[in-house]
């Protein structure tokens, strides 16, 4: 089990690795000029040489890669071209403001989605039908459109909840709640179709297994063979579907804090990109890296915990 | 070519896929020819008709600035579609080549591919895809190129996956003899069977690329206002909302519905390819009943019977006229091929048949009709009054459970017993069951079993609820043949003490000759005969049964050839109008296939039946070679 689950975490340990590592060679394969495209196509020669001397742009790719790979393990992920400052520094005060919404979110769609996904499971035609539709909406209705939608509803019209802004827990426990509640509906709501489908699909694959036929015809209760039997052997699958949808919120966390002018990752992620500003994305890409792997261990541990023949070999 | 026009026409038969696809095209058509149609310059603002409302002049309304979102929409479009296409090629052309490669030659390759799709998969997509607007000056088809990568390992899993299928298919193995290239097979024989999923999978990957870039253009990303694009429209819409919520609605709404329609014609699509699809998936509707039929009830001293028993599965009968019945304590055993209808029948005994299966007939047991009998009553009466064992002991038990914690469950549904009682009666009856360490069996995972101790552990869940009646369903086939023995063994000492009626469902006629005391043969969904034990095996009544005990090896006498029945057994649906057997049958007259044949006693004997209206020439024939 140890061994297992030692392989599995560097496995995940290559994935922070190999992150960094295409997205600088993205940089260095990339046609263009850095520093003419900062300072703009007016720029004179001497300033974009002198520009790509401060930034460093003027050693050889190489060099450039060993020396960010050398900080890189120290904790130094460089500097920001625009504003000079670390990296770190610049996202690690934006950190909990993403988590919080990643988290949240993560929590909504797991609960939501289990839940239809066993109704559906057990509800009839009726209700298989209506999960299709909700399901159908969870892809069509895209979220920064949802978003705006939300804020029209709920800040505009009702005026119940606020239209963006974040606002820290230390300062006010209940107003960061509710500046957390519109961009965690929109940025969950695509994740609970995933869910759902496969929470149905395993439990249906479960209560047809012969295990749950016999348990049934020696007289195990109906609630015990869903909740107990049928539910607990579907949880693998349906856990890894939620680290890759996890994956895909993250994706989506970085158009829902650009909604709801949240100040996490996601939108220094925007404003650096037009910017130009690459060691900040490049940071970024490390920190959301860094997250998945940590998702991933606990999914493998969870899935470890859960399964009785990885728990013994 | 056949099959395409197959696959044409079946999804022309599916309304929503149609309505889906001729709206796509409508939509393609219209933004392509955005020059023609649109009734304004998409950047053209008229400051006297700001945010105004749809009207004539302007059907979807204009934005702040007074540019018509009608034109817009259309002009938008292009970008949208064209970077969908531009995605989509993308990860088609790289996945079905990495895929074929995969799954068709597999080995390191296969690996090697697998892992880097998995590490793809795990990539948080966004960061590479803001850094390639970051390093192209936020250039459209980059952004897109991109992200048709990142979409390959969809496509490659399905095509993997389907190759890897195709790969062990005969013809496959034909055309290797023949000695066609490796590329020449993959390209003229797997990508054929594969492209059904692969376009499903496109039309879906095309659903969700238009959310992910009409994302990235409501962040500006890989379009460049005030050029118009579906995101950037919901995102210039978000500024105007307090002035005019309509501004939110034709942008948002025609992104969703073009994706809506990708989905439902992929819905369409899948169905169409699934060559299943010919018949609609049966879906929950709880069994018919025939209320018509008067129900006979059974003489006493019988414990269950089965009275006319028919399960039909949409419309198609799968058992008819099943009569049999058994005594307390006493053995029957249902014999017959795979297909005679033999699971079907005790699954309708035990009330697990699939919900949409149509049951007729009478299941008596202790004097209760089962099929008409309320659901409390029915739950009453699993394990406690009828209890089954399955034929995998491998997989009847739940793997996520210990023996003690899934025998426990059991045992408290049962007699109600928690703690430390419970735990002694789940050692109780796994002693009782022969297995020499209850206390480390208990402890174990289903896993950790062998095959024989977990037959034994099933037969303890059985034994839990003190049944009346145990359904054993091929107890033994999955069992090496030395345990197999001792497994019958443990069956007739339980008998024995617990004094419970065995209803045992084989193939063998070996484990009949064991245990039962009486025989009920099935063939194609029909009893054919029944008989006790002595007589079947010395009278046999019904050419089917001879012909079974002929081909039987423990019945055939040693230097003489082995017996096979020739042809196979009809499936339910083309079943004849007459004897089920007459096909296959050396007796057969044309008599036997005008009309229905009834299940009828064999001379003057009450438990002796035979559905064969030759009998008299067949008991007569007992010297005769059978087939």
């Amino acid at each position: 089990m140890i061994k297992t689950l030692g392989l599995r975490l560097l496995a995940s340990l290559v994935l922070l690795i190999v992150v960094p590592t295409v997205t600088f060679w993205l940089q260095a394969i990339t046609p263009g000029n850095v520093a003419q495209q900062i300072l703009g196509i007016g720029a004179s020669k001497s300033a974009i040489n002198t520009l790509n001397h401060q930034l460093g742009l003027d050693q050889p790719v190489w060099q450039r890669y060993l020396t960010w790979l050398g900080g890189f393990f120290h904790g130094d992920l460089g500097k920001s071209y625009i504003t000079g400052d670390s990296v770190t520094g610049t996202l690690g005060g934006r950190l909990g403001v993403s988590l919080s919404l990643i988290i949240g979110a993560l929590i909504v769609f797991t609960i939501v989605g289990v839940g239809l996904g066993i109704l559906s499971s057990t509800g009839g035609r009726v209700f298989g039908r209506v999960i299709d539709i909700i399901s159908t909406a969870g892809i069509a209705i895209p979220n920064f459109w949802l978003g705006v939608l939300l804020i029209g509803v709920f800040a505009v019209q009702l005026n119940v909840l606020p239209a963006t802004g974040y606002v820290p827990p230390d300062q006010s426990a209940s107003g960061w709640i509710a500046s957390l509640v519109l961009p965690v509906i929109a940025l969950s709501f695509a994740g609970i179709t995933g869910v759902a489908k496969q929470t149905r699909d395993q439990m249906l694959v479960s209560l047809a297994s012969p295990y749950a036929r016999s348990l049934r015809a020696n007289g195990a209760s109906e609630s015990s063979l869903l909740f107990r039997h049928a539910l607990r052997n579907a949880s693998g699958p349906i856990i890894t579907v939620i680290g890759l949808i996890f994956v895909g919120a993250l994706s989506g966390s970085v158009v829902v804090e650009n909604i709801f002018v949240l100040p996490g990752l996601g939108s220094q992620a925007v404003q650096s990109t037009t910017q130009r500003d690459l060691p900040v994305i490049q940071g970024i890409a490390v920190y959301f890296t860094i997250i998945v792997v940590v998702v991933n261990v606990v999914i493998d541990i969870v899935n470890t915990i859960l399964n009785p023949k990885a728990r013994a070999s | 070519m056949i099959r395409r026009f197959r696959v044409l026409r079946q999804f022309l038969r599916r309304p929503l896929g149609v309505v889906s696809a001729v709206f796509l095209v409508i939509v393609i058509a219209a933004v392509a020819l955005a020059k023609v149609v649109a009734p304004y310059n998409p950047l053209a603002q008229d400051y006297s008709a700001v945010l105004i409302t749809p009207t004539g002049a302007h059907p979807l309304g204009t934005d702040q600035l007074g540019r018509d979102v009608l034109s817009r929409l259309l002009y938008g479009g292009q970008v949208t579609l064209v970077g969908i296409l531009e995605a989509v090629v993308v990860a088609l052309v790289v996945g079905i080549i990495l895929g074929l490669l995969a799954g068709y030659l597999g080995g390191v390759l296969d690996t090697v591919l697998s892992r880097l799709t998995e590490l793809v998969m795990a990539i948080p997509g966004i960061v590479l895809l803001l850094m390639t607007y970051a390093l192209t000056n936020n250039n459209a088809n980059a952004g897109m190129l991109v992200l048709g990568v990142l979409s390959v390992p969809t496509i490659f899993r399905v095509t993997r996956g389907a190759a890897t299928v195709v790969r062990g298919e005969i013809f496959i193995d034909a055309s290797r003899v023949v000695g066609v290239g490796k590329i020449a097979i993959m390209v003229r024989h797997v990508l054929p069977n594969v492209w059904g999923p692969i376009i499903v999978n496109a039309s879906v990957l095309a659903a969700v690329t238009l959310g992910i870039q009409s994302g990235l253009n409501y962040l500006s990303l890989g379009v460049n206002p005030p050029a118009p694009s579906w995101g950037g429209m919901v995102s210039e819409a978000q500024s105007s909302l307090l002035q005019q919520p309509w501004i939110i609605v034709p942008s948002g709404l025609t992104i969703a519905l073009v994706i809506v329609a990708f989905l439902l014609i992929a819905d369409a699509l899948r169905d169409a390819t699934d060559s299943r699809s010919d018949t609609p998936t049966a879906r929950p509707i709880r069994a018919a009943m025939d209320e018509s039929r008067p129900v006979a009830r059974p003489p006493k001293g019988v414990i269950l019977a089965v009275d006319g028993l028919r399960v039909a599965f949409n419309g198609v009968r799968v058992v008819q006229d099943v009569h049999f019945a058994v005594s307390a304590g006493e053995t029957v055993g249902i014999v017959g091929e795979s297909g005679s209808g033999k699971t079907v029948t005790a699954s309708a005994i035990l009330d697990s048949l699939d919900d949409g299966a149509e049951v007729t007939g009478a299941v008596w047991f202790e004097g209760v009709e089962l099929l008409r009998a309320p659901r409390s009553v029915r739950r009453a009466t699993r394990g406690s009054g009828i209890a089954y064992i399955s034929q995998d002991p491998m997989v009847a038990l739940d793997p996520s459970f210990t023996v003690a914690s899934q025998l426990g469950e059991l045992v408290t549904r049962h007699h109600g017993l928690r703690g430390a009682s419970r735990h002694k009666r789940v050692l109780e009856l796994l002693s009782q069951v022969g297995l020499p360490d209850p206390a480390g069996t208990a402890r174990r995972y289903a896993h950790q079993l062998s095959g024989g101790m977990a037959q034994r552990v099933s037969i303890a869940c059985a034994l839990a609820g003190n049944p009346r009646v145990l359904i054993a369903d091929e107890p033994t086939t999955a069992l090496d043949v030395t345990i197999q023995g001792e497994v019958l063994d443990l069956l007739r000492r339980l008998r024995d003490e617990t004094g419970m009626a065995i209803v045992i469902i084989t193939h063998d006629l070996g484990v009949i000759a064991d245990l039962a005391d009486r025989v009920v043969v099935m063939y194609a969904g029909e009893v054919v005969e029944q008989a006790d034990a002595e007589s079947l095996f010395a009278l046999p009544a019904h050419p089917y049964t001879r012909a079974l005990l002929a081909a039987n090896p423990i019945a055939s006498k040693r230097g003489k050839p082995l017996l096979a029945i020739a042809g196979t057994v009809p499936r339910p649906g083309t079943w004849p109008t007459g004897c089920h057997f007459a096909d296959r049958c050396s007796f057969a007259v044309e008599a036997c296939s005008s009309s229905a044949i009834p299940l009828a006693a064999v001379g003057k004997s009450a438990v002796h039946q035979s559905r064969c209206i030759r009998v008299d020439d067949v008991l007569s024939s007992k010297k005769k070679a059978v087939v």
